[in-house]
């Protein structure tokens, strides 16, 4: 049947579009999306600056006294903690896209072409991470009113941490993000689980000041090791819990943990609508 | 006619592919969400470059259906077949032979025409020169060359259906599926999607399968499976279906009780009656003459009726017992929101 031969004859497409353009124009929308939302931008400018003067001027001045014990002043203290704050939040906030993506429909034309799944967790998860560690970065500037003056190697290993730290978390988000279909759940999930998570980490208080179970959760806690790491960079003076060769070696393992569950929840093939 | 029906019911209809493999082949398939049977046993096969339709009510499976054709979702029984790739166990080669038209929008409204185009062509593999050629031929096929540079969220609904359409056949798929395309456009924009399918399948011989509740859009298909709550209620061409229909179909609206006035027409004119409402539907040779003859008989019962030539709402009727739209206790699929 001629009709036939004619569709037969069509060019054929290449075997499989492999795992690196598909994750790249997945990660190209997700900053092209980013940047045409003015407000968005604004908000990850702006963000980090209003943070740091509230933070600046309110517990700088309310915790002045308690700065006795280790020489260091409160605020410097809080400093690596603010910045995987901001980390967290712009990580695992950012992959509420994927909710949008399924409600829209967008996200189910990418799940009928031949793209790996992998490619789609890759793809979404760096853009989120690329956003998260830019506004990490953009608080390094404030580094100076902290008390940290930085070189190059320093800024290139706070760099790697944040990266990390990023990578991680918006990996945690996006396994999360997935199986749900409201933003809301989101929300509940991250109030439930990401804020009490951030608060044992290390950020508001020490681990050596702490009762002996919170100890054992901060032990357990990854994002204990980026603030570690992070405090160990940028105050090379000060002790920490941990050499900065184990925080690295233990957030390597934390992000690619996060990688592999958010790949496993992605790549599950379902008689449920996906 | 008969053996339609009877093939119809018969899982492997030997006699419709002699020479021609088919170009989506569904054998039995079986859907289950938990409790509720969505598909319960479907099998036909869509023919290379034939544009079929699937219609149904909400809830009659159709969506379901789409989805395991798709690969958004496995079936609980049966096999599905496209181009020679099954759905459960070759989901990555048959990905590459279809293209897919969801109801819901999956263009970016944030990105320009040609962005999306490019993130499309990116997912299949495309690149580079080849890409950007093949961009320009869909966007000029669509009628939105000029347009390209624009944001989506620029767009009227039926532009931004036309650049979900160059989505889909962006990477030259042998196979089109696509659901409810025409949900939410104007008359106008609907005819110009029909008319871009039909010159789809003569001129590229794209095989199209297109979901739908709407008549008059079925009328256009090449042959067309009817669904109803999980099962194929019929299958053929718009033409085989409606002449199955002996003669014209009378509608009689009665003054009293239509089920009294329907028992006394079977007995004193020993035809087949069906009760709907307050109407009673009647299937007749020369519906005018017989008309005549029900109004003579029962002066004073009727208080309105209608003969027409039967429609596919008709074929509808005649296969399930029931309105197309049934008023109350339909059944909605459980995730289409």
């Amino acid at each position: 049947m001629a009709t036939q031969a004619a569709t037969l004859a069509r060019p054929a497409v290449a075997p499989s579009a492999g795992i690196v353009l598909p994750a790249f124009t997945l990660w190209w929308r997700e900053i092209v999306r980013f940047y045409r939302q003015t407000t968005r931008v604004i908000g990850v400018l702006a963000s980090p600056l209003v943070f740091w003067l509230v933070i600046g001027s309110g517990f700088g001045t309310s915790f002045r006294s308690g700065g006795g014990a280790g020489q260091q002043h409160y605020l410097d203290y809080f400093y690596p903690g603010a910045l995987i704050m901001i980390v967290l939040f712009t990580s695992i906030f950012t992959m509420m896209s994927v909710i949008e993506d399924r409600k829209e429909g967008f996200l189910l034309s990418v799940l009928v072409a031949p793209v790996p799944r992998a490619a789609i967790v890759l793809g979404k998860v760096l853009g989120g991470t690329t956003l998260a560690a830019i506004q990490g970065m953009i608080f390094l500037i404030f580094a100076p009113f902290a008390g940290v003056h930085l070189d190059l190697l320093q800024v290139l290993l706070v760099g790697i941490v944040v990266f990390l730290v990023s990578f991680a978390l918006t990996a945690l988000g996006f396994a999360i993000a997935w199986p749900m279909d409201s933003s809301q759940a989101f929300h509940g999930i991250v109030n439930l689980f990401l804020i009490p998570l951030w608060l044992v980490s290390g950020a508001l208080f020490p681990m050596n000041g702490a009762s002996g179970w919170i100890r054992a959760v901060m032990r357990l806690n990854p994002l204990t090791y980026g603030v570690e790491a992070l405090r160990s960079l940028l105050y090379p003076g000060t002790a920490t819990a941990f050499p900065l060769a184990s925080s690295m070696a233990t957030l390597i393992l934390f992000s690619l943990v996060m990688f592999a569950l958010a790949f496993l929840m992605a790549n599950r093939r379902r008689t449920s609508p996906a | 006619m008969l053996s339609k029906v009877a093939a119809l019911a018969d899982p492997s209809p030997e006699m419709e592919r002699v020479s021609v493999a088919p170009a989506i082949s569904v054998q039995n398939l079986v859907h289950r969400y938990d409790s509720r049977t969505a598909l319960n046993g479907v099998s036909f096969d869509v023919r290379p470059a034939e544009l079929f339709g699937l219609l149904g009510p909400n809830g009659s499976g159709k969506t379901t259906l789409f989805r395991i054709l798709s690969t958004l979702m496995l079936p609980t029984a049966g096999h599905a077949v496209i181009m020679g790739a099954d759905v459960a166990q070759d989901p990555a080669s048959l990905r590459r032979k279809i293209g897919v038209v969801f109801q819901a929008q999956s263009v970016d409204p944030k990105l320009t025409a040609y962005e999306n185009l490019r993130h499309q062509g990116h997912l299949y593999g495309l690149r580079g020169a080849t890409l950007k050629k093949r961009i320009g031929e869909i966007l000029t096929r669509v009628g939105l060359a000029d347009r390209a540079q624009e944001r989506v969220e620029t767009f009227s609904g039926g532009m931004q259906r036309r650049i979900e359409l160059g989505k889909g056949l962006l990477h030259r798929p042998g196979v089109l599926l696509l659901d409810e395309p025409t949900t939410g456009l104007d008359p106008g924009a609907r005819r110009d999607l029909w008319q871009y399918l039909q010159m789809l399948r003569d001129e590229e011989h794209v095989s199209v399968l297109v979901t739908t509740h709407l008549m008059e859009e079925a009328e256009r298909c090449d042959r067309l499976a009817i669904m109803n709550e999980g099962n194929l209620v019929a299958l053929g061409t718009p033409s085989e279906l409606k002449s199955e229909i002996g003669g014209d179909v009378i509608l009689l609206d009665a003054t009293g009780d239509a089920a009294a006035l329907a028992e006394r027409i079977r007995a004193r004119f020993h035809v087949d009656t069906a009760v709907m409402g307050n109407q009673v539907r009647l299937e007749q040779e020369s519906g005018h003459r017989f008309v005549t003859d029900v109004v003579e008989a029962f002066p004073g019962e009727i208080q309105a009726m209608s003969v027409s030539k039967p429609a596919l709402e008709d074929v509808f009727i005649h296969r399930t017992g029931h309105k197309f739209w049934s008023e109350g206790g339909e059944e909605t699929d459980p995730s289409s929101k």
